[in-house]
Formats: C-alpha cells, structure tokens, sequence
C-alpha cells in the first residue's frame, strides 16, 4: 500500500494532446475515482500510472518513488479491465494465482492467498472454473480477485463495470466499496457514471479535455463545484442553466433576473459573494431538486413563481416537470401527488440557498 | 434410455405455420439432394482407387470387367509388393523427415514473427506484415529457378534437406500471415493483463498467446503440413536418385515406366501417401473449429 502522485503529467499522441500537465495526490488507502466524458484523458492517465502508456513529460511517483521508466510488472500494481481480461484458457484459481506464480512465490503461499481472495470475493466455488462457464458478474470478481492476490500497492481499475446490466452494475459497486473497506488498498478507479463516481469515492477527480476540472468529495462537488462543467456533470438530472443578469444595488439587495417577468432575489449571505458581478451577464444554476412545489418545504429561502408545464415525467418517488424560462428548458422534481398535467399552470418554488452563478465568460462558479 | 413419444404437432388452421414448414422441408430436400450429390461426386476418385488397390494386375488389365467393383475376389498383393519391393518405405520415410522439419522451422519462425508483428507495435512492423504476406503472392514456377542456384550452390541438390529449406519459403510467409491475424483478434487487455502480472515477452508468447490461439496456430500447422506433404514441383526439379526422393515424385517415377502403368500400386501408393493427413485432419479439425477464446472479454 503506498501513496500515488502525479507531477505535470503530460500525455500526447503525436501533436495530439491526451492529458495536458495534471497534479494529482492520492494518500495512501485513499479511494479516487476520475470520473469524465468519453475522451477526457482519465483512462488516459490511469494507464500512465499502470506504465501501460509512456509519460511524455512528468512525473509519477507511487510509494514515494519515481516510476516514470519503470514496466508495470516492475510498479507493484494491479488492474482491472473493463472487459476482465481473463486468460481464457485458464481456470478461475489459475488466472488468480498467475500473477504470483511468474514472482515464483512457493505452491502453498499461493493457494493461501489465492483462498484468501476467493473468500472475500465469494468465488470459492468457481475456483475450478474457465471464464467461458462464468457470468459477467462473476468473471469481474474473478477478474478482481486477480488484482487481489497479489496484495498491490495500488488497485487500477479501468471502467470495472460498463459491461454489467444496471442491477448488476449496482450489485458490483457496493461489492467493490465492501472489498476496499476490507483490504485497504489505494485505488485509482476510473469511470464515466458520475453516479459510480459519487457512490465510490472517497474523492472525486472530475476530468474534461485532458484537464482536472475539480478534485473534491463526492458532497463538495455536488454543493459546490468549481466549474460549470463540474455543476453539469456532476447529479442526476444535470443542473439547470439559465443566462440571466445580475441586477441589484441602490439598497434593494442583489436581484438574478432570468426574463422579464422571473426574478429571483439572492439571499444575504451570498451578496457579498456576488456583489462585484453586479450588472454582469451570468448563467444562473439551479438543481432540479431544488425546484419543488410549494407546500411542506418552507426551510431555506425560497421563493415561488409560477411555470406552465411542458412535459411531465413521473418517476414514482417523484416527478419531473419540465418547463420553460425564456426559451431555456428548466427541470423540476415535485412531489407525485403535488403535479400537474403538462400544458397547466403549476406554482413552483426555487429553494434559492443552492443557486450557483457561474460567469459565461471563463465557465467558473462565482 | 427410455423412448419418449411425441405428440404430433397439431396443424396451424391459418396456413402460415404450414407454410413455413412447407419451406423448411423443402430446404431440407433440397439440401440433402445437393449434398448427397456432392458427396458422391467427391468420393468418387477415393472410391474408384480403393478398389483399383485391392484389384489384382490381371484384374485391372482384364478390360472385359467392370471398372467400379472388385470381380474376383479382394488382393493385398499390391500393398505388399509396393511396400516390399519397391523404393516406396524410402520414400515415405524421406516425406516423413522433410515434412517434420518443414512444419517445425514453420511454426518457429512464423509463431515469433506473427507475434512480433502483430503485437509489438514497432518502426515499420505493418509494412513488413505486408512485406510478407506478398512474397507468397510470387508463384513457385517463378522461384523455382533462382531457388535451383542457391541449393546448388550450398550443394544440396539431389538432397531433400534441399526442400527442408525451400518448403518453409513458401510455408512461413503464409502461416505468419494467418497468425498475425489471430493474434491481433486476442483482446489487447490481455497483454496488458499479463504484462501487470509481471510476464514477459517470451511468457506472455508461451503462456498466454500460444494457447489461447491454439486454433490458429494449428490451422497453420495444417497449412504447412499439407504444403510440405504434396509439394510436386521443387521435388520434382532437385531431386533425381531414388533414396532422395519423396511420395509425390517417386511414387509416380518408379511406378510409371514409360507407358506401363502399375496401376493397381500407383493407387495403392497414393492411399497410403494421403492416409497421414486424412487422420491428422480428423483429430485436429475439432481443435481447429473450438472456440478457445471464448469467455476471454464480454462476448
């Protein structure tokens, strides 16, 4: 187990750049997930750490040494695919033990930790198997019993559960959110799902174009992202972005207004925050779940207006109203029994505590 | 085993359902006529030197008596005097020799350059992979020449260590070619996999390429067994005196004597040349056809 940093990591392809200088630090038994659109440079850099990819300028260093030239085998680390990557012709023990065998470790210790792994995984009983007589859930236990086995300094893995069904997929999350409780072992974990991401990490490293947008727990990222494309990717439904302008002074206190007829006042405690914007065109963010129906949800500083629905999409625990605000489609999340049909008129209410302002200009949350 | 009774299948009163097994049955006629046809067609040499085999001399000459059936009575007098007083053990022996080396330098030397060339990305790898593949564009009645100089002039004309060497000119740019390509269609994690496992080059070619391409490898040895098996025209050109000579060439040589034809054993001769590849494709073809890489990625 050891520490993994990152210094200017630089990756290109040619003239293409894959990963434009990145810092990153990850304490030891730390869980980070970098989580980001397809393209963004996290599979990418979870591959310069592997030693799978050769770093074009930089410095990696696990366990406080420079692994910048060293071949994987070398950098005491293990990995799992997205597509498992079992040796087809082996059994379930035989791919496990692999690994220990090339480093010549004597028959017995291998099968105790070959054991070990199968136990915490739940695989005993397909120790005797070959990947072919598996299902998807149980070759990527296998495929993580492998990288458990060799008791690594560094766990990778590398989209682990894009091949499951959703039931599955969330199955194997908290199965390996169980096995890192258990063995401890720094990971680096890298997926598109900010859902995965959220639920995973001890902290979230989000990515876009080759750069670190924002690193932060999963809760920081969610309440207060540094960018507008962290606002964005960051929750599920995405954020709602609306262009307004910030209005205000003369005493009245800071005013956001979206249209002619909706404007939202800011509460007090962030005027300060946003008092020099004063005047500016901004981009006004707000959460579906913060856009609720009116009764029963009076904490915060709130504020109702009234929408006409567009279209209404009903979810069981909640409904999602979609609207729009001058042009610019806006979601809510209302209570089932609170919604109306879409083409009615419905009071909403934006719980205004969790507005984010972002400049149009540089992407930043102000 | 207990027999189990079906209950026959109620007929569809809307017609679609019997229309659809009116297709299928005559599909099924259909294919069946074909194939049996086929069958009959391919089976027929094979059938025809079965029985000129077991013929006697006087049999085969006799023109009075049908050609397809054996009339008086079954003779192993060809295999015996073919296998005993001819050169024709020699000959075997030689193919026998000439064909095991040939398939050995094939597989190492195509098992190594497929892997580098699929697998190792390097300056210039897919042009050489290219590179290879055209040399086995070049016909052997073109190379046959230049190649009848430089086995002479390394003096093993009249040797078959002489097609030792040459078979895998042929053998070795094709089968490296066909494993280039299974090579390339093992999943690129695996490598990876077994690079972070701590494997080298050499045990990832032996532990991990080798046998999950098993199947491909062995189409290629097949390919180089065959080639080397029925080769004709090299042979044929450097090859002269009897201990050197091979099945195909000598089998035809000794037994054709001018315009005297020992049919009976020319026949007997070319059943026992084909039997070794009739039974190495009966066991290899189940190896050939199972799908080892199955369960290796999401499939």
């Amino acid at each position: 187990m050891a520490d993994v940093t990152l210094r200017n990591v630089v990756k290109k392809y040619d003239d293409v750049l894959a990963v434009a200088s990145i810092n990153l630090d990850i304490p030891n038994h730390e869980f980070v997930v970098l989580v980001g659109p397809s393209g963004c440079g996290k599979s990418t850099t979870l591959r310069m750490i592997a030693g799978l990819e050769e770093i074009t300028d930089g410095e990696i260093s696990i366990g406080g040494a420079v692994v910048n030239d060293l071949p994987p085998k070398d950098r005491d680390i293990a990995m799992v695919f997205q597509n498992y990557a079992l040796y087809p012709h082996m059994t379930v023990a035989e791919n496990m033990s692999f690994g220990l065998k090339l480093r010549k470790f004597p028959k017995a210790e291998i099968k105790t930790h070959v054991d070990n792994a199968a136990r915490i995984l739940d695989i005993t009983e397909l120790l005797g198997r070959r990947p072919k007589q598996l299902s998807g859930g149980q070759r990527q236990r296998v495929a993580m019993g492998r990288a458990i086995v060799r008791n690594p300094k560094v766990f990778l893995f590398d989209e682990p559960l894009s091949n499951l069904d959703a039931k599955l997929r969330v199955q194997m999350r908290t199965e390996i959110k169980r096995v890192h409780q258990k063995v401890k072992t720094t990971t680096v974990y890298v997926t598109h799902d900010q859902v995965e991401a959220m639920t995973l990490a001890d902290r979230v490293v989000v990515m876009n174009a080759g750069k670190i947008e924002q690193i932060g727990t999963p809760n920081d990222l969610y309440h207060h992202p540094a960018t507008r494309f962290v606002a964005g990717f960051i929750g599920s439904p995405a954020m709602n972005f609306v262009p307004a302008r910030l209005e205000g002074g003369n005493g009245a206190g800071l005013r956001v207004r979206l249209s002619d007829k909706l404007v939202f006042n800011v509460p007090e405690s962030r005027a300060p925050r946003y008092s020099p914007h004063t005047g500016k065109e901004v981009i006004f963010g707000l959460r579906p779940e913060h856009i609720t129906e009116t009764r029963g949800r009076e904490n915060g500083v709130g504020q109702e207006f009234p929408v006409v629905l567009d279209v209404v999409e009903p979810m069981g625990m909640e409904t999602m109203v979609y609207f729009r605000v001058d042009g610019t489609e806006v979601c809510g999340r209302v209570e089932p029994t609170a919604a109306k049909n879409s083409g009615e008129a419905m009071q909403l209410r934006a719980n205004l505590d969790h507005m984010h302002l972002i400049d149009p200009v540089s992407n930043m949350v102000l | 085993m207990s027999t189990v009774a079906i209950a026959a299948p109620i007929k569809s009163r809307l017609g679609i359902g019997a229309s659809l097994k009116r297709n299928r049955r005559w599909a099924l006629i259909s294919s069946y006529f074909f194939l049996i046809l086929f069958a009959i067609f391919f089976l027929m040499p094979p059938y025809y030197m079965i029985v000129t085999a077991l013929k006697s001399d006087a049999e085969v000459a006799h023109m009075a008596t049908n050609p397809w059936i054996i009339a008086n009575g079954i003779t192993f007098e060809q295999f015996y005097i073919l296998l005993f007083q001819t050169d024709f053990l020699v000959f075997f022996k030689n193919t026998v020799i000439v064909t095991l080396c040939v398939v050995a330098i094939t597989m190492v030397v195509s098992v190594l350059a497929a892997f580098s060339l699929g697998r190792m990305k390097f300056w210039g790898s897919s042009i050489l992979a290219t590179g290879i593949f055209l040399t086995y564009l070049i016909p052997d009645t073109l190379l046959f020449l230049p190649l009848f100089q430089i086995v002479k002039s390394i003096g093993l004309l009249n040797s078959y260590w002489g097609m030792v060497l040459i078979y895998p000119t042929l053998t070795v740019p094709f089968c490296t070619w066909i494993m280039i390509g299974y090579f390339q269609s093992i999943p690129k994690e695996l490598d990876e996999a077994a690079l972070i496992d701590g494997a080298g080059h050499m045990q990832m070619l032996f532990k991990i390429f080798i046998p999950v391409a098993l199947p491909g490898i062995i189409a290629a040895m097949i390919f180089a067994f065959t080639v080397s098996w029925a080769a004709f025209v090299y042979p044929m050109a450097f090859l002269y005196s009897a201990d050197q000579q091979v099945l195909t060439v000598g089998t035809v040589t000794s037994l054709i004597r001018a315009d005297v034809y020992k049919w009976g054993m020319l026949m007997a001769g070319a059943l026992l040349a084909a039997a070794p590849p009739l039974v190495i494709y009966a066991f290899l073809m189940d190896y050939y056809i199972a799908g080892l890489t199955a369960g290796a990625t999401k499939g």
